[in-house]
C-alpha cells in the first residue's frame, strides 16, 4: 500500500544521503521525496511516498527514526491527511488546439504560466489522482517538458 | 586557553577515560600525533587500519568500553571499513577518527582524500565530519555517547587537517542533548505483566539469548533468572558467555550449526524468550518453520529489530538489564508457582536431547588431529578462564561448540560480519585491556593470513596473544558447502601452499610450533600457555573434518545433518 511519512530531520549536509541511503540499502521503495526547509533554523521536512506492504512501512518508520538526525516521522497516509504535488507541464499548442486546452486548464483549475507562438506551460497542484487525469488529457497534444515536486502532505484539523 | 584541534581531540578522549589507542598515521594526522607523547594515553602501533579497528573492537568486547582508533586519510580510512561493518553487525561501541585533507580541499580530489563519511555511511551508528574547531569537543562527546549507548555501535569523526591545527577555547561539554536520539530503556510495564502472565501458562519455555546480553550487562540476571524459574537456555553465536556454558540448563548455540537440543527445544517449546538478539538467518533457518508452536517475547533495545524477520507476540522495547529485572518482578509477584517441579518434564526431555545428540565428533580411523579435541583440550587446560577470540569459518564454529564459555564477554567473533582476519587483531585488542588474562585466538590457516602482519604489533608491544591454527590445508568452511552442495567442486579452496607458520613466527620475534599428533596437543598447548610471549601454534588437523550438526542454508532448524 502506497504511505506518505512525513520526516522531520536535522539540517545536517549528509541527512539527505543518510535517509535515501536507507531506503537503497534496504531495498525500501522511494516513490517521490520531497525536501524543504521548515520555519525551525536548521531543520527540514521531508516527505516520503512510498509503498510496500505492512510490515514494510513498519520497518521503513523505525529505520528512519532510527537515524540519528531524525527528529520525527508521522505516517499520513490515511485519509486524515492533505496531499498535494505541483508540476509544471509545457506542451505544444497550436492555434487549432488551445482552445481545448484551455478549457482543460480550466476545468482542473491550472494556471498559464508561459506563453510562446506554439507552446504553453501549465502550473497545476493536486492530488496525485488529479494530476494522473489532467497528463492522461493533454498527452495528446505532445508534453514537451514535464516536472513534478512529488507529494507534501500534511495532517488535517481535528473535524467536529 | 586556547588549545589546538589536535590538543582538543586529545584533552577530549581524556575527559572520556580513553587509556589506549590503536593507530596509523599518516600526513593528515601528523599534527594529532605530533601532541600525542604530551598526553597520557597509549598509542598502540599497528601494521594495517583494519587491525587498528578489529583491536579496537576487541578491546571494547572484552571490557564494555568504547574502542578507539585513530588512522590518517585516504587509504588509511578506507582500510578500516571493514573493521566498522564488522562492529557494526555486531553492535560494538567503537570511535573511529580519520584524518581529512583540509577543508578548503575537500571536493577536489586533493591527495589521500575520500568521502570516508559517504563511504561508512550505510556501516556507522553515526558518522561526523567536523567542519569547524569549534564544534569539535562536543562532536566528540556526541561520538561517544552515541557508541556507547542504546544499540551500541561504531561512530566515526572525520577531522580535516587544518582543523586540527586551528585553534579555540576548549571546554569539554559535560551534558549533551540530542533531541533526534532518546533510546528507550525501561520496558514498558504493561507488556513485562503480560510477558510474566504467558510465561506463568508456558509449559515449555525457553530462553534465547543473544549479543544484547553482553552488552547490556544482564548475563547474571539472566542466569539467575533461568535457574530461579527453570528455563532451558539457548544463544546465538554472539550470545555466548552470558550464560554459563557448564550450567545443567544450558543447551548450546541454536541455529546452522547449533546443537541438537537448542533447535529441537526452540521447535517444540510453547514460549519463546528472545533477549537481545534479532532472529538472523542463521539463526532461524527457514523463518516460516522457525519457532512454530511458540509464542514469542522479544526484548530488544532496539525497535527496528523487532518484528524484522519474524512476528513476536509481545515485543518489549527496552535494555535487556532493565526488562529482565521488571520481569523478575512480575514473575516473582505471582502466585505461588513451584517452577522447577512445573518445568520439570519439560526440563527432562530437552536433557534427554541433549543426551541423545551431544556435540560430538568421530574420532576418526586416520590418526589426524580432531579440530574438536583440540578445543576440548584448551577448555580443560584454561579451566574456561581465557578469552576466546577467533577468525571465521570451521575454527569459529569448532570454538563456540567445544568450549565452554563461563562468563560474558570471554568469547569474542566475527558473528554478523563474518570477517576473516577478525581474531588476531581483536586479541591484541583484548590482550591491551586485560593484561593479566590468557588471550587466545582460534584461527584457520586461510583467516590467520589476513592479518598476519599484526604479528609485529603483538611482540612489539609484548603482547602474550596465543594463535591456535587449526591448519586443515582448505578454507576450509566454503570447502564443507563444495562438499555437502557442490559435488566436491573444490574450486579455489584448497590451501596447499601456506607459509612455514613456525618459521613465520620466528621471523617476527614469536615462538612458533607444530603440532602433528594427538598425544603432543596437551604438552605443547600446555608449555604455550605458561609462555609470556607472543605464539603460534601449527596443528595440523584431519583436513577434511566437517562441522555438525548442520542446517543447510534455508531449511528448518529440525532439519539437521548430525555426526
Ligand atoms: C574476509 C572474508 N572473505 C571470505 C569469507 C568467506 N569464508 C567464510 S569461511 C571461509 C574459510 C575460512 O578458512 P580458514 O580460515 O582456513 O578456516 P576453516 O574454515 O578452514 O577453519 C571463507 C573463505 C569470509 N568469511 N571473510
Ligand atoms: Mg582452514
Amino acid at each position: 500500500m502506497r504511505h506518505v511519512l512525513s520526516v522531520l530531520v536535522e539540517n545536517e549536509p549528509g541527512v539527505l544521503s543518510r535517509v535515501a541511503g536507507l531506503f537503497s540499502g534496504r531495498s525500501f521503495n522511494i516513490d517521490s521525496l520531497n525536501v524543504g526547509p521548515t520555519l525551525e533554523k536548521g531543520v527540514s521536512l521531508m516527505t516520503i511516498s512510498t509503498h510496500g506492504d505492512e510490515q514494510i512501512i513498519e520497518q521503513i518508520i523505525k529505520q528512519l527514526r532510527k537515524v540519528i538526525t531524525v527528529i520525527k516521522v508521522v505516517d499520513l497516509s490515511d485519509a486524515k491527511a492533505v496531499e498535494r504535488e505541483m508540476v509544471l507541464i509545457k506542451l505544444n499548442a497550436s492555434d487549432s488546439n488551445r482552445a481545448e486546452i484551455l478549457r482543460i486548464v480550466d476545468i482542473f483549475r491550472c494556471k498559464v504560466v508561459d506563453v510562446s507562438t506554439d507552446e504553453l506551460t501549465l502550473e497545476v497542484t493536486g492530488d496525485q489522482g488529479k494530476i494522473n487525469a489532467l497528463v492522461n488529457l493533454l498527452q495528446r497534444f505532445g508534453i514537451k517538458e514535464f516536472a513534478r515536486t512529488g507529494t507534501v502532505a500534511m495532517r488535517r484539523s481535528m473535524q467536529l | 586557553m586556547e588549545l589546538t584541534g589536535a590538543q582538543i581531540l586529545l584533552e577530549s578522549l581524556k575527559q572520556e577515560g580513553v587509556k589506549h589507542i590503536f593507530g596509523f598515521p599518516g600526513g593528515a594526522v601528523i599534527d594529532i600525533y605530533d601532541e600525542l607523547p604530551k598526553h597520557q594515553i597509549e598509542h598502540f602501533l599497528v601494521r594495517h587500519e583494519q587491525g587498528a579497528v578489529h583491536a579496537a573492537d576487541g578491546y571494547a568486547r572484552s571490557t564494555g568500553k568504547v574502542g578507539v582508533c585513530l588512522v590518517t586519510s585516504g587509504p588509511g580510512a578506507t582500510n578500516t571499513v571493514t573493521g566498522i561493518a564488522t562492529a557494526y553487525m555486531d553492535s560494538i561501541p567503537i570511535v573511529i577518527f580519520t584524518g581529512q585533507v583540509p577543508t578548503a580541499l575537500i571536493g577536489n580530489d586533493a591527495f589521500q582524500e575520500v568521502d570516508i563519511v559517504g563511504i561508512t555511511r550505510p556501516c556507522t551508528k553515526h558518522n561526523y565530519l567536523v567542519k569547524d574547531v569549534r564544534d569539535l569537543a562536543r562532536t566528540i562527546k556526541e561520538a561517544f555517547y552515541i557508541a556507547s549507548t542504546g544499540r551500541p555501535g561504531p561512530v566515526l569523526v572525520d577531522l580535516p587537517k587544518d582543523v586540527m591545527q586551528a585553534r579555540t577555547e576548549f571546554e569539554y561539554p559535560k551534558t549533551i542533548s540530542l533531541r533526534s536520539y532518546n533510546p528507550n530503556y525501561t520496558p514498558n510495564k504493561k507488556q513485562v505483566r503480560k510477558a510474566a502472565r504467558l510465561i506463568s501458562k508456558a509449559e515449555k519455555p525457553l530462553i534465547y539469548s543473544g549479543g544484547g546480553v553482553i552488552s547490556s550487562h544482564a548475563g547474571e540476571i539472566m542466569t539467575r533468572l533461568a535457574r530461579r524459574f527453570s528455563f532451558p537456555v539457548t544463544s546465538t553465536l554472539m550470545g555466548l558467555g552470558a550464560f554459563p556454558g557448564n550450567d545443567p540448563l544450558w543447551l548450546g548455540m541454536l541455529g546452522m550449526h547449533g546443537t541438537y537440543a537448542a533447535n529441537m527445544a526452540v521447535n517444540n517449546s510453547d514460549v519463546l524468550i528472545s533477549i537481545g538478539a534479532r532472529f538472523d538467518d542463521r539463526v532461524t533457518g527457514k523463518v516460516s518453520t522457525f519457532a512454530p508452536r511458540a509464542r514469542i517475547i522479544h526484548i530488544d533495545i532496539d525497535p527496528t529489530s523487532i518484528r524484522k524477520n519474524v512476528n513476536v507476540h509481545i515485543p518489549i522495547v527496552s535494555d535487556c538489564l532493565n526488562a529482565l529485572k521488571a520481569l523478575e518482578e512480575e514473575l516473582e509477584e505471582l502466585e505461588e508457582i513451584n517452577w522447577e517441579e512445573k518445568h520439570s518434564s519439560w526440563v527432562k526431555t530437552v536433557k534427554g536431547w541433549r543426551e541423545e545428540h551431544p556435540v560430538k565428533y568421530e574420532t576418526g580411523e586416520t590418526g589426524r588431529i580432531k579440530p574438536q579435541y583440540v578445543m576440548e583440550k584448551i577448555y580443560e587446560l584454561t579451566r574456561g578462564e581465557a578469552i576466546i577470540c577467533t577468525e571465521v569459518g570451521q575454527n569459529q564454529m569448532w570454538a563456540a561448540q567445544f568450549y565452554k564459555y563461563h562468563s560474558p564477554r570471554t568469547w569474542l567473533s566475527s558473528g554478523g560480519l563474518g570477517t576473516m582476519g577478525y581474531g588476531f587483531p581483536a586479541a591484541i585488542g583484548a590482550q591491551v585491556a586485560n593484561p593479566d588474562k590468557l588471550v587466545i585466538d582460534i584461527a584457520g590457516d586461510g583467516s590467520i593470513q589476513m592479518n598476519i602482519q599484526e604479528m609485529a604489533t603483538a611482540v612489539c608491544y609484548k603482547l602474550p596473544v596465543k594463535i591456535i591454527i587449526l591448519n586443515n590445508s582448505f578454507l576450509g568452511m566454503v570447502r564443507q558447502w563444495q562438499e555437502l552442495f557442490y559435488n566436491k567442486n573444490y574450486c579455489a579452496t584448497c590451501l596447499d601452499t601456506a607459509p612455514d607458520f613456525v618459521k613465520l613466527a620466528e621471523a617476527y620475534g614469536a615462538e612458533g610450533y607444530l603440532v602433528e599428533k594427538t598425544e603432543d596437543v596437551v604438552p605443547v598447548l600446555t608449555r604455550v600457555f605458561a609462555s609470556p610471549k607472543t605464539c603460534i601454534v601449527d596443528v595440523r588437523v584431519e583436513p577434511e573434518e566437517n562441522v555438525y550438526p548442520m542446517v543447510p542454508a534455508g531449511a528448518s532448524l529440525t532439519e539437521m545433518l548430525l555426526v
